[in-house]
């Protein structure tokens, strides 16, 4: 769309500029203010500089928490993102399964994180929990609280469970955004199921999916309520992701200057990734 | 292996009913039988743990506050992002493109980064402890989600149509809300679905700005978890009961959610 210029149209964005930088640059300030500030409580506060950047950044707790936050990322992702195009794909195109199938799937989103983790500690407990007890029935020794293992197992799973649908609404919003022509085209040409997917409905579903793995690194990454509730991070620090480590540091803690210096960091991993894949997105539109 | 292409939705909808069902099971047991057996459905049906939360105030209160502020939040989110993503979409201004990333930002902030920062400020303004300072502080990432996907759907409407519109002697605001809400309608939708949602769903924010007067339910239930041993049966309860607004939202845009995911870009 060729759009005008108008200057004045800052007066529409004017509400949303203030709601948001009241919210984020004044509690953003704050960050920034203790990050460099020793504080010795009733507002009495000493300059130190880039300290607390440099502890935290030679840290071993950071790095074994942004260690463990990226594999977990990692792994989620390689699961979700191929996981929720597989049913995307075998889900139906019309008929009653459609909202059957939409009302169902969304099902995990909404519940609150929290109930998440509950609902989850619940499943998996080994003695009363219908996942736990299935799996020391058929002869594993699982136990998530005791074993690190099975705590990233049951934590890898809950992700898997609350999230893929996400990518699997998304993907179906991008298959079903494609022209039937395409497929008779395809089907004329004599194409393979797999020849199919490749060169139609893939490279339709790239904007989306670049959409889904965006959210998906953006919300694994931030994750702190479901493992929190589940595992409390343990066993040990097994399941201590970067916000969990975060939280216990400023809260429980009250390390203020760590506290502070490694929230800037861990926004900066964020935002620097966020910022690659925004620019890799409008670079694909401009082009469409 | 057409023939067989139903069965993989089918036990993927199995898997996510599993936990669901489980919790359900649990909530309608009663406390020994939750600890002292395994059964997959509960052998002494018991309604207890459901009275107990209907009758005590600090549970069914903490239902009471959780919508509160999901609702405050939701038409402050959408009011606010409704003029600005039709200036999104619609024009070309000085550093738009940058606003429009700086706003995403803030949909990545990780919301640990700002619980404490949130905390001082909202008791600094005496806002401590209230429906509103939640509502607010959840515009964080509302705001950029509904400005995202407001503009995504305002983009998909022709420019035709304000132009016409104007010739036939339309004043703005008398098009903006007699033609241009109405044609969007299912954007706005849409966008109250996620703010709703997410709103819904979020803790950590909700529970650091809250003491007692505006306690989410969420926070309730942590609460239980942690004080009154384990009272199983009863964080079941309130779990299920949790599940059921989100259950109606999506019941009432059902038709929208795929359509809406594709058009919004979310």
């Amino acid at each position: 769309m060729n759009k005008t210029i108008n200057q004045k149209a800052w007066f529409f964005v004017v509400p949303v500029f203030v709601l948001v930088a009241f919210n984020a640059a004044i509690p953003l300030m704050t960050v920034v203010n203790y990050s460099f500030q020793e504080t010795f409580g009733n507002n009495v506060f000493a300059w130190e500089g880039t300290r607390w950047f440099k502890q935290i950044l030679l840290s071993e707790r950071f790095h074994d928490a942004l260690g463990r936050q990226i594999a977990f990322t990692f792994i989620i992702l390689l699961i979700q993102i191929p996981l929720g195009i597989g049913i995307a794909l075998t889900m139906p195109k019309k008929g009653w399964g459609v909202p059957v199938c939409l009302i169902l799937m969304s099902m995990p989103l909404l519940i609150p994180w929290n109930v998440v983790g509950a609902m989850w500690n619940i499943f998996a407990l080994p003695d009363i929990g219908f996942l736990g007890y299935s799996l020391n029935a058929i002869g594993f020794d699982f136990n998530f609280t005791q074993q690190p293992g099975d705590a990233w197992f049951t934590t890898i799973l809950m992700d898997v469970w609350h999230w893929t649908s996400l990518v699997v609404l998304l993907s179906y919003a991008g298959l079903n955004s494609i022209q039937p022509a395409y497929y008779q085209a395809a089907e004329i040409d004599g194409a393979s199921r797999w020849a199919t997917f490749r060169y139609i409905e893939l490279p339709k579903m790239k904007k989306v999916l670049t959409l889904a793995i965006l959210l998906r690194f953006m919300d694994s990454f931030m994750i702190y309520t479901e493992p929190f509730v589940l595992t409390g991070g343990g066993p040990g620090n097994a399941t201590a992701f970067l916000s969990i480590d975060l939280v216990k540091m400023a809260l429980g803690q009250f390390d203020l200057g760590p506290a502070a210096a490694m929230s800037l960091i861990y926004f900066f991993i964020v935002l620097l990734v966020c910022w690659v894949f925004y620019s890799l997105m409008m670079k694909n539109e401009v082009k469409s | 292996m057409k023939k067989y292409k139903w069965l993989v939705p089918t036990l993927y909808i199995i898997f996510l009913m599993l936990p669901i069902y489980w919790l359900i099971n649990m909530s309608f047991k009663t406390t020994t039988e939750i600890i002292n057996t395994y059964s997959l459905w509960p052998r002494e049906f018991t309604t207890e743990n459901y009275v107990k939360i209907f009758t005590d105030s600090t549970w069914y209160m903490g239902y009471v506050n959780s919508i509160t502020y999901t609702v405050f939040n939701t038409l402050i989110s959408v009011a606010a992002a409704l003029p600005a993503a039709y200036a999104f979409s619609r024009y070309k201004f000085l550093g738009d493109k940058h606003l429009f990333f700086w706003l995403l930002t803030n949909r990545m902030a990780p919301p640990a980064v700002f619980a404490l920062p949130f905390f001082q400020f909202y008791s600094s303004v005496n806002l401590f402890d209230t429906h509103i300072a939640v509502a607010l502080s959840h515009c964080l990432f509302n705001i950029p989600l509904a400005v995202w996907i407001l503009e995504g759907f305002m983009s998909a409407v022709p420019k035709e149509l304000d132009e016409t519109a104007y010739v036939d002697g339309y004043s703005f605001n008398r098009f903006f809300f007699k033609i241009f809400i109405p044609t969007i309608a299912a954007g706005i939708g849409i966008t109250m679905f996620f703010c709703f949602m997410f709103s819904w769903v979020e803790l950590l924010l909700a529970k650091t700005l809250t003491a007692t007067a505006a306690k989410p339910i969420a926070a309730t239930m942590t609460r239980t978890a942690s004080t009154s041993g384990y009272e199983l049966g009863l964080l079941a309860a309130a779990g299920s009961l949790t599940i059921i607004p989100g259950a109606i939202v999506i019941y009432f845009v059902r038709n929208y959610i795929a359509k809406g995911f594709a058009m919004g870009r979310v």
